[in-house]
């Protein structure tokens, strides 16, 4: 009976082990589910480079070309804030912050990690807005600049958490086999603990700028939500994310727009797909 | 020469530091702001009372009760299964293909973006399974979503158990799951929980998952089953902040003050427990 009651247990263990794997391919199943429907409408093609965004126009026009150049922008100038403040964070926290400093800083990026991004989305709304409109002069200061402001700050915690903990899985044996040789502390980060750490820094990035496409609703409230091709930082934006959270609520269950705005769904989720098993693929180069 | 060096290293550290303070400064920025603008609007009547005037006026109350729903709901759904999946991870899996492309799949739920989730919770749960907009259905969502923080917390807390624990307890002729359940589980507790509370925080603060699949606009009363729509905190932030006009200033900085402070708190609870059991910790 005990021997029965374990065999129960351990199949149920197995089951809810590979249960992620169930969820990441229902994930996948239903999006194509809703979302391959599109390609009855425009081809593939259309979908990706068509470079207008009408979706409730008559007959409608679903290029999404405008809102993945929404999103790229975005990401380009987050990631372009993000990466170096990141980085020099970490290296920091890990190499120069004394130890009472180092947990402080610590808990302080958590507690960046854990603000939900509808409140960080609302103070941008109420303080980062009007600043850019300020200092740029702007109509508006719902631009994708904003939205790349808010957002580096968003994926800070991301990059700085990895980052650290790749320079921090440096053997120390090469740290002190450089100090032995006579340089300064700075030349060994910059000559042996950045090259060592250097595909955890790397995977650090990329995993940051998943969470940057990924981004929804500060996103949203920010950068002001025009599907137009964007010609510079400076004038409203709308990401792939931002479309599908804006215009659901509005679309029918089985129409175009509906279908269209799952096939964007797909994109979305190729695209971290991707991200995180390049990143993953790193992570675990370094071991 | 080496005067030199010593100088570049100088400012090298000036520049680290100054790129830490642009992260850590501009977080105590935005809690002042809220706490100091929230705060005041916080009174029993913000807490207890329906929106009113259009949510230009009264209080929050359905919407806390909304998120607390949700939470609730995630937490049962996504606690055991995650439970399960990291004793299967940390006890049972072997150093295999199966092990790598689940680790895999955990590292890719956790990177999905949240609005992808709601995407999946509409076609799934609303659509296919015909739960509708419901708590039910943004029980779900948000219980998928949070499932890769329990998995990968619980996983490193059941880890964290000496593997000599489990020795002694196999060698007295315990089975496996005996040993698991009697030795490994009680051991790995405190961060278990850490991980379930942070997995709650999460769900407490996430808009995008419930924008379809539960969130109502404006609903002056309480859900009745877990069929009901309902409205969840950071979803009545959002609304106010931007779909309606003329929202007082007080009202907006109050919600936001809400919703940080529920997810804030909840990280806090988790960060000490991790810390106590640290300090306590005898191996």
């Amino acid at each position: 009976m005990r021997k029965f009651k374990e065999f129960i247990i351990e199949k149920l263990i197995l089951i809810c082990g590979i249960a992620s794997i169930f969820f990441v391919a229902l994930i996948f199943l239903f999006l194509l589910k809703e979302g391959l429907a599109v390609f009855n409408i425009v081809s593939p093609f259309q979908f990706l480079f068509g470079k207008s965004w009408y979706p409730i126009s008559d007959p409608p026009q679903l290029g999404i070309l405008p809102l993945i150049l929404g999103s790229l922008l975005v990401t380009l100038g987050a990631a372009i804030i993000s990466i170096p403040i990141g980085v020099g964070c970490a290296i920091y926290i890990a190499e120069v912050a004394p130890l009472k400093i180092k947990e402080v800083l610590k808990a302080g990026i958590e507690l960046l990690a854990a603000i939900p991004s509808v409140v960080l989305g609302f103070i941008g709304m109420v303080t980062l807005v009007p600043l850019v409109k300020n200092i740029f002069h702007l109509p508006t200061g719902l631009t994708a600049l904003s939205g790349s402001i808010m957002l580096a700050f968003m994926a800070m915690p991301t990059i700085v958490s990895i980052a650290e903990d790749a320079l921090y899985s440096v053997p120390k044996n090469y740290k002190e086999g450089a100090f032995a040789l006579g340089a300064t502390h700075w030349q060994t980060i910059y000559r042996v603990m950045l090259p060592a750490a250097s595909s955890g820094i790397l995977a650090a990035v990329m995993l940051g700028i998943g969470r940057v496409i990924g981004e929804t609703m500060a996103v949203m409230m920010i950068t002001g939500n025009a599907a137009v091709l964007p010609q510079s930082i400076f004038v409203p934006v709308r990401t792939l994310t931002a479309t599908i959270a804006a215009e659901m609520g509005e679309a029918v269950v089985g129409g175009e727009h509906y279908f269209a705005l799952f096939a964007i769904g797909i994109v979305l989720f190729i695209i971290s797909f991707a991200i995180n098993v390049t990143a993953d693929f790193f992570l675990h180069k370094r071991q | 020469m080496k005067r030199n060096s010593h100088r570049t290293q100088k400012i090298a550290f000036f520049f680290l530091f100054l790129a830490t303070l642009l992260i850590v400064v501009p977080v105590g920025l935005i809690l002042v702001i809220i706490i100091q603008k929230g705060l005041p609007a916080i009174n029993w009547q913000f807490l207890s009372d329906i929106p009113r005037q259009g949510m230009r006026s009264g209080g929050i109350f359905p919407a806390i009760i909304g998120t607390v729903y949700l939470v609730t709901g995630a937490i049962i759904f996504a606690l055991p299964i995650g439970l399960l999946a990291a004793i299967y991870l940390s006890e049972y899996s072997k150093d295999n293909l199966l092990n790598r492309v689940i680790k895999l799949a955990i590292v890719n739920l956790a990177g999905v973006p949240s609005v992808v989730y709601g995407l999946f919770g509409l076609a799934l749960f609303v659509v296919f399974f015909k739960f509708g907009a419901s708590i039910l259905s943004g029980s779900l969502t948000l219980g998928i979503m949070i499932l890769p923080i329990v998995i990968t917390t619980s996983r490193e807390a059941l880890e964290s158990v000496p593997q000599s624990f489990r020795e002694v307890s196999l060698s007295l002729g315990a089975s496996k799951w005996q040993t698991i359940r009697h030795i490994v589980l009680p051991n790995a507790v405190p961060g278990i929980l850490t991980g379930t509370i942070l997995g709650l925080g999460r769900a407490a603060g996430e808009t995008a998952p419930i924008l379809f699949t539960v969130a109502a606009f404006y609903l002056p009363q309480l859900p009745n089953s877990i069929f009901d729509q309902a409205m969840a905190l950071p979803y009545h932030l959002y609304a106010i902040s931007t779909q309606i006009p003329n929202v007082g200033e007080k009202i907006r900085y109050g919600t936001a003050f809400v919703l940080l402070a529920l997810v804030l708190f909840m990280n806090l609870v988790a960060i000490i427990i991790r810390y106590k059991f640290r300090k306590k910790k005898k191996w």
